[in-house]
């Protein structure tokens, strides 16, 4: 069972990374003043939301071109994010990265990069550094349903086997690689339990619900840290919007809008917020519509990065 | 000091005086100790700074660079370069972008050392250098060094300077020897040297190379012709001042490089050279390479396909416009022993 006030902080993640991205979804082609290709999460809220909740803010996540939500999960600020949007200089990467390359080190939040399961063994790397650094710290390595097609992936699941190391690799198997469906890409093998080839657990949650993504994010990352060993964590969920841009789309051909309504019809904030007084609800709407208002301000206040940095 | 023990000795002095670097790679604590270049260092040092990896090159170097990201200084071993091109994704996509993609607010540091073969039926995939891949990104440094002295002094000044830094090693070099100094002292990247002074003609060279091409300055000097050896060390960042100042003297350049023609260093020479000065060269440049084709593995084939120290110093007589036939050199049998 999960305490009251953790289910507040649940809600409130959940609920601002959705405004966030929400928000961005309707000035992205509207200002056309973020000119960078953008993966929205909307949908996808409870896995990051959820893992995060389970970490030390000691420990590190390692995430790929989706990436707002683990930036933002994991307390990257959100003013330079914003900025970064922007492309502006006191962008969170200073406007050489954009949407899918964030950094905040302070808050833990690795770079991320777009080519998939790339930063996998970045995350199995910062384990294996705290390991010898003796820092009781855990890594995160989150990819897509899509990365676990790539040897890295599981270059990286044997390396952290082999060594014992904490890290938990979380896997948001969100059904599509772009348009392309899991089922066209993979076997019939559900993607957790490939850990047990790698001697280690693995672990289905429901990513619609964001306490069964932190029970079971919790467990593993727990593990890791009493050093028993790397875990893996598949979160069933579904992107919203289309794969990159602010649209729907469910007109592409890929995926009906019967399919994309079902999982709508399950959102993970929906469920959550139904157990707090609405009246609540709306006043941590209008706090976090507020402190995007003025994300957006910052960002476009700030100034782009001088020219001189780009030499011949 | 043999190569291979400086390059042992630079590892050595700074896992003593750094504790963030630490080594590993496939076969590093293995019997035969990557031909020498890593032997009693898991004795000194211990199994958790010195210790062998899977068969998994990408995930390894991802690795390395996750660790960099918490501050550690890791080197990666490779025996050959053909297996290594398994992880150009950490290192083309991944490190060498960090640095740049994020502002400068988090870099990637790792020193990767690659081994190229050549000899003894090493073919196709055993003999690459791919200096010219390496030397194309952005980001990266890439080093060959030819002498102990520069193999030593360029590892310690990658791990001091950090950041994204291959290292490529020629087998053959392995067993060159050499005073180097004790301790602590660093190379810098992007300068040239100039090993042989003269006045004549001009010739660059790196890595392996340049000891061949000392065998044919050697020769032509006994046939009165004053040869001025660079050493390019460096192949990114490119010390093209040190060239140019030699060829503005010359007027006549060679360049002799283990690689292939299209898109080199040595074409990227001469191109920076034109563009700065097109009247720079009294005769068109001659460059000494391998045919537009894979290594062969047949030693008959070997024998034609490497450029011989007779074939370095007829290009240099040829860009001088003499003839060609006065250079009579017999090819000294190389130490390497096979099977590796």
């Amino acid at each position: 069972m999960i305490a009251k006030d953790l289910k507040k902080k649940l809600l409130r993640g959940m609920l601002r990374l959705r405004l966030i991205e929400e928000r961005l979804a309707a000035i992205y082609h509207q200002a056309d003043e973020i000119k960078t290709p953008m993966h929205l999460y909307t949908g996808q809220e409870a896995a990051a939301v959820g893992v995060c909740a389970a970490l030390a803010p000691g420990d590190t996540v390692s995430t790929y071109h989706r990436s707002h939500g683990w930036y933002i999960a994991k307390g990257g600020d959100l003013n330079a994010m914003m900025a970064e949007l922007m492309g502006k200089e006191l962008g969170c990467s200073g406007g050489w990265g954009g949407s899918m390359h964030l950094l905040d080190a302070a808050a833990g939040v690795m770079g991320s990069s777009s080519i998939l399961a790339a930063t996998v063994p970045h995350a199995v790397g910062a384990a294996l550094a705290f390991r010898m650094k003796g820092e009781d710290r855990v890594a995160i390595a989150s990819a897509g349903d899509a990365a676990i097609e790539e040897g890295v992936f599981h270059e990286s699941l044997n390396w952290a086997s082999l060594k014992k190391l904490p890290v938990v690799f979380v896997c948001e198997n969100n059904l599509y690689s772009t348009t392309t469906p899991l089922g066209s890409r993979q076997t019939s093998v559900d993607i957790y339990k490939r850990a047990e080839g790698y001697g280690m657990p693995g672990a289905r949650c429901d990513g619609n619900d964001v306490g069964d993504v932190y029970t079971k994010a919790l467990e593993a990352v727990d593990r890791a840290r009493r050093g028993e060993g790397p875990g893996l964590i598949e979160v069933m969920t579904y992107r919203w919007r289309e794969h990159v841009g602010p649209n729907y789309d469910w007109d592409a051909g890929y995926r009906t809008k019967q399919e994309v309504e079902g999982w709508m019809e399950h959102c993970p904030i929906k469920a959550l917020a139904a157990e707090f007084p609405a009246q609540e609800v709306q006043s941590y709407r209008d706090e976090f519509e507020k402190e995007i208002d003025d994300a957006l301000v910052f960002a476009r206040q700030a100034a782009f990065p001088r020219k001189e940095t780009v030499k011949a | 000091m043999k190569y291979s023990e400086a390059i042992r000795d630079a590892q050595a002095v700074m896992m003593r005086e750094d504790k963030r670097v630490f080594l590993c790679g496939l076969g590093v604590p293995a019997p035969g100790r990557v031909f020498g270049s890593t032997a009693g260092l898991k004795e000194e040092f211990g199994d958790q700074r010195v210790f062998d990896t899977p068969a998994s090159e990408n995930g390894t170097l991802g690795l390395l660079l996750g660790a960099s990201q918490q501050g550690m200084r890791p080197i990666m071993v490779n025996q050959r370069v053909d297996f290594f091109l398994l992880a150009l994704d950490q290192l083309i996509n991944q490190a060498s972008k960090w640095k740049y993609m994020f502002a400068g607010k988090q870099e990637m540091s790792v020193l990767v050392r690659l081994i190229v073969g050549r000899g003894w039926g090493q073919g196709p995939q055993h003999s690459q250098s791919m200096h010219a891949l390496f030397a194309h990104i952005p980001g990266l440094k890439v080093a060959a060094p030819a002498t102990p002295y520069d193999a030593k002094g360029m590892i310690i000044s990658a791990l001091q300077e950090g950041g994204p830094v291959v290292m490529i090693e020629h087998r053959q070099l392995y067993e060159e020897t050499q005073d180097v100094p004790e301790g602590i002292y660093r190379v810098a990247f992007g300068q040239a040297h100039v090993a042989i002074e003269g006045k004549d003609v001009t010739l660059v060279a790196s890595s392996h190379m340049v000891s061949e091409a000392k065998k044919a300055a050697r020769s032509l000097m006994a046939h009165g012709i004053s040869v001025e050896l660079i050493d390019l060390r460096s192949l990114r960042p490119l010390d093209i001042q040190t060239v140019y100042s030699s060829v503005k003297k010359t007027g006549h350049l060679v360049l002799v490089e283990g690689d292939w023609k299209p898109c080199s260093v040595s074409g990227e020479i001469i191109a920076s050279l034109t563009e700065r000065d097109p009247k720079i060269f009294e005769a068109a440049p001659i460059r000494v390479m391998w045919p537009d084709m894979p290594a062969p593995t047949s030693v008959a084939l070997e024998e034609v396909f490497y450029p011989s120290v007779k074939d370095i110093g007829e290009a240099c007589l040829k860009v001088l416009g003499r003839s060609v036939s006065m250079v009579e050199e017999k090819t000294e049998k190389v130490k390497f022993n096979g099977p590796f």
